[in-house]
């Protein structure tokens, strides 16, 4: 089962990473840019084949690791 | 008076000025796969210990006994992920938590404030700096807290000069979190100016409340951002940072 682990910044937490990007694209040119939040992309291969297992799994990984709970939203998506 | 003279008989000992009493304090510093200010707080302990600190890989497991643990700068785990949360799982941690849980003093300084926050022995997260550089240069903490182990060698209100040097400084916590930080006296030290001004200028990433260092709830946990052990003596440029050492020692001994 493969895992793919969306990690975003809660909403009230400052981004200013994503504010640098949203300078850089409006220095390219590139108009009407309302708003840049950067987040985290993480890929896990499961061996188990169970989704509500390896979902579980996904869980207690992002809550104990992958994303800092204070902070960070996290969304998970399966796949085989 | 000087170094060493205020408690019992001061004896000049091999790595430091530190007194007999002092040199009962059993302190250790723990070394993470990229830690690199283990050494300069090596230093600055045995010059107030008057011995050198155990230094204790992070892949052990158990811990001697202690009355201190020092959670140094640098890059654990090369910041991978999140500063401090990979180093927050290892090994020691276990036992580096427990201990502070039953009351050892831990001194968490900069990578170590990190590691401290990610293990949940201090409350909030360190972004990354608002300016979106690595600051490394000196600053000015104004002492708000006076009666701690780690801060009786200043006055409340005086100002030091410490360095800083990260890049993931800028503390974060939320308004339920900062109002239990400001009602029970838990911001140790806030950036301002070298008069002692709290002015935007003199926060370097932006921390909120210009909060550069706080206490956990027992008053045992310190974690801040800058590195009290690169200004700890003279031939360094300056030894404001000493005095933390001495005065954590001493109320140790």
């Amino acid at each position: 089962m493969k895992g793919r682990v969306r990690i975003t910044l809660k909403g009230g937490v400052l981004d200013p990473q994503g504010k640098a990007i949203a300078q850089a694209l409006d220095r390219l040119g590139f108009a009407g840019v309302n708003g840049v939040r950067q987040g985290k992309l993480i890929e896990i291969d499961l061996d188990e084949a169970d989704r509500d297992k390896a979902r579980a799994t996904l869980e207690a990984m992002c809550v104990k690791l992958l994303a800092n709970t204070v902070i960070e939203d996290y969304a998970i998506e399966l796949s085989e | 008076m000087g170094d060493g003279q205020r408690i019992g008989c001061a004896r000049r000992r091999r790595g430091g000025q530190g007194s007999e009493l002092g040199a009962r304090v059993q302190a250790a510093v723990i070394v993470f796969p990229g830690s690199n200010c283990d050494r300069d707080v090596e230093m600055a302990l045995a010059v107030a210990i008057g011995r050198a600190p155990r230094m204790i890989w992070h892949g052990e497991t158990d811990l001697p006994p202690l009355d201190l643990i020092v959670l140094p700068g640098g890059f654990a785990y090369g910041d991978y992920l999140r500063a401090g949360a990979m180093a927050a799982h290892s090994p020691i941690m276990r036992a580096v938590v427990a201990r502070a849980r039953a009351g050892t003093p831990v001194l968490a300084i900069c990578n170590g404030f990190q590691i401290a926050v990610e293990a949940g022995l201090l409350p909030g997260a360190l972004l990354p700096n608002a300016g979106l550089n690595f600051v490394c240069r000196d600053v000015h903490l104004r002492v708000e807290v006076a009666d701690s182990i780690f801060t009786r060698g200043y006055a409340q209100g005086h100002v030091i000069r410490i360095p800083v040097a990260h890049h993931e400084g800028n503390f974060y916590i939320d308004d339920a979190g900062l109002a239990a930080l400001r009602d029970e006296d838990r911001i140790v030290f806030r950036y301002c100016a070298a008069d002692g001004a709290a002015t935007p200028e003199a926060n370097p990433n932006g921390s909120r409340d210009d909060i550069a260092g706080i206490l956990d709830r027992d008053r045992a946990v310190l974690g801040l951002m800058p590195h009290p052990e690169r200004l700890a003596d003279p031939r360094l440029g300056g030894d404001d940072g000493k005095a933390l050492f001495r005065s954590l020692i001493e109320a140790l001994a």
